[in-house]
């Protein structure tokens, strides 16, 4: 299997889609000529032509409202925001229209929308956020949010595939920083199917996106004090799998879940909630939430640091649970 | 690029050249009586207590909605909104699901997850609206973008109406469909009241047909009254779009003859503006002109209108026999299945 990294295997899954179907088309500022303003769609308009991979006007809102009318003509649109931040300015047609087209009027609307989201780059308030729980809130739309390049190939292809709106948050720090096998050819990833990126006993955590590599150097930390930890990547927050993650606070009765977006209403506090209902007698502790405070994403490194969760606040969170 | 004012349409000749004989005009005549009923039969439904939430009509917008669907073809799409029963009524919906969907019942368009004019149906190649009325705008574009990538000769009709206007949706899709030169046709319904608000609050320019000439695309403006002018107007318009001409931009001037909705009874629409419009009601009008032009008998008129009155009847009897819906099937639904794709739309 070929080393990619997680840009390069968003890249190819969605190069092997637009080669096998025709329905699938790009659309989105700069995805064109410029090949994006991260390089996912770099030399794709010289393979499928302007047609397939569109350069739009700076306008979010045609570019997903135009993506639904096209998807319910037959065709499987792919849309990017540029960045994740400006998909606000798409709310509309994304929850208003996709989302609620095929519960009331019975039209499916296939789309992919595409979001570079997360922080770590001084990307400061509009150019860093992790929207997923807001449109994990919302009925009809799914939220894939991919950690390893094998499952951000996967997930796209089984995001293009699926019949509802999908948003699909790839997370800007793995782009090039991440790297890992790739299956060759054509496969997909199942929505709903965590993935054990660690297995352990002691304490749990669930997380996904970017947090996971966060998670995982935190538990590696804890070897040395003699903590095992397992972590769960949910890969997809909505549909999510449920029973994965009830089945490792059964195993460790300890779990700490763990989010880049800020805290109150985040999709943490569902988790935490439904293992509090489903699993209370298995629990050896309080289910605790570790995630951004509720402010706006800074800019300054200093202040960024502080704000997005880091090895050392999962630790500390760790050490916490498995002396309680 | 001026905006051109279209002429009322004048003789049975000059209708033919445009598409349409007596048959057609007969049929016209028919679904704006179809049109009016469905909306009278509606309210009284209304009154009865048997339409939960709200009603809406388009009483004075018939001639429009009518005139723009007959101009289209049997494989262009459109995105209707509430004042447009006229083209659910041309496309073919049968009255009587449109009378469940008022209701809720079972067997509306929507079966019952939506209530009044939100609904489609897709086979006959509509899309149904969200009150959120311009963001129907990009929608319609989309489907001319993926009648372009896929080099098919058909044509979407996107409505807004004065209100809508204001919106940024109505301006990215316009800009985006002129910047591409996409096949869709803009129908604007300015019917002068966004609920309560007047034109002169809602925009500054002359006419939002003036608008066209920023996006790159022609804009006219034509009488929403003169059901054949605006059919004129729309052929020109699709057949354009439909051979790579464009978008075109129609702003179709009527006056909405009711409130915004049941309980709003329009207080602050001058009276006088009522008595104006009224002379010019698009079905006593076209009624007028076949009379006129195409000789349109007693006998016929008889024989349209008794048809006219026992569609509803039946269609009225038949939906208050629908089911409610059974709230055991509320979770169905929310995602589409790959089964799903396998509609019309989709193929």
């Amino acid at each position: 299997m070929p080393e990619m990294t997680y840009l390069q295997a968003i890249s190819d899954g969605l190069r092997g889609e637009m080669r096998r179907d025709d329905r699938v088309f790009v659309i989105g500022e700069d995805v064109g000529v410029y090949g994006g303003a991260f390089k996912v769609t770099l030399g794709f308009q010289e393979e499928f032509g302007p047609w397939r991979v569109i350069d739009s006007p700076l306008a979010e809102t045609a570019i997903v409202g135009a993506c639904t009318g096209a998807a319910m003509m037959g065709m499987r649109p792919v849309a990017e925001m540029q960045f994740a931040d400006f998909v606000s300015c798409a709310w509309d047609h994304l929850v208003t229209v996709a989302a609620k087209q095929r519960f009331r009027a019975g039209t499916p609307v296939p789309i992919v929308v595409r979001l570079p989201s997360g922080g770590g780059f001084s990307g400061g308030p509009f150019h860093s956020q992790n929207p997923e729980s807001s449109f994990a809130h919302i009925p009809g739309l799914k939220c894939v949010c991919p950690a390893t390049p094998e499952d951000a190939k996967g997930l796209l292809i089984s995001a293009i595939e699926d019949p509802n709106p999908v948003l699909f948050f790839e997370h800007k720090h793995l782009y090039r920083r991440i790297k890992g096998e790739v299956p060759e050819g054509r496969y997909t990833v199942p929505f709903g199917k965590a993935r054990t990126h660690r297995e352990g006993d002691d304490v749990s955590v669930i997380t996904w996106g970017a947090m996971v590599y966060t998670a995982g150097e935190a538990a590696k930390q804890l070897e040395t004090e003699d903590v095992s930890v397992e972590i769960i990547d949910l890969r997809t927050v909505i549909p999510w799998d449920r029973e994965a993650v009830l089945a490792s606070a059964r195993k460790t009765s300890k779990v700490l879940v763990l989010h880049e977006d800020t805290r109150t209403g985040g999709f943490g506090a569902e988790i935490a909630a439904t293992i509090a209902e489903e699993a209370f007698e298995d629990l050896d502790g309080p289910v605790k939430r570790l995630a951004a405070p509720d402010t706006p994403v800074p800019f300054s490194p200093v202040l960024e640091k502080a704000f997005i969760p880091q090895v050392d606040d999962v630790v500390a969170g760790l050490r916490e649970l498995a002396a309680y | 690029m001026a905006v051109r004012e279209a002429e009322p349409v004048g003789s049975l000749s000059e209708v033919r050249e445009a598409g349409l004989d007596r048959e057609d005009l007969l049929g016209i005549y028919r679904n704006l009586l179809v049109t009016r009923g469905i909306e009278e039969r509606g309210h009284i439904l209304y009154k009865q207590g048997k339409i939960p939430g709200s009603f809406y009509t388009g009483r004075g917008n018939e001639g429009s909605a009518v005139g723009v669907a007959t101009a289209m073809g049997p494989n262009d799409v459109g995105t209707p909104l509430h004042r447009d029963m006229g083209v659910h009524v041309t496309r073919g919906v049968e009255p009587w699901r449109i009378f469940a969907q008022y209701m809720g019942r079972e067997d509306g368009p929507t079966r019952g997850r939506d209530g009044n004019v939100h609904m489609a149906d897709a086979r006959l190649g509509m899309i149904a609206m969200v009150s959120h009325l311009p963001a129907m705008l990009p929608v319609a574009v989309g489907c001319a973008l993926a009648f372009r990538i896929r080099q098919e000769k058909r044509v979407a009709v996107g409505w807004y109406g004065e209100g809508a206007s204001a919106r940024g949706d109505a301006h990215e899709a316009m800009n985006f469909a002129g910047v591409r030169q996409l096949p869709v046709v803009f129908i604007c319904d300015n019917n002068q009241w966004a609920y309560s608000t007047p034109t002169h609050l809602g925009y500054a320019v002359e006419h939002l047909a003036d608008r066209a000439a920023a996006y790159g695309f022609e804009g006219v403006v034509v009488d929403g009254t003169d059901v054949l002018a605006v059919y004129r107007e729309t052929r020109t318009a699709i057949e354009k779009a439909r051979e790579g001409g464009g978008p075109t931009l129609i702003e179709s001037q009527t006056l909405r003859m009711e409130g915004h909705a049941v309980h709003d009874d329009a207080f602050y629409v001058p009276k006088e503006l009522f008595e104006e419009w009224g002379k010019r009601d698009p079905v006593e009008r076209f009624r007028t002109w076949l009379r006129e032009n195409a000789e349109l008998t007693d006998e016929e008129e008889d024989e349209i209108h008794g048809r006219v009155k026992k569609l509803m009847n039946d269609a009225l009897a038949r939906a208050e026999e629908s089911p409610q819906p059974d709230p055991a099937t509320l979770l169905e639904g929310v995602y589409a299945t790959a089964e799903d794709l396998d509609t019309p739309h989709h193929k």
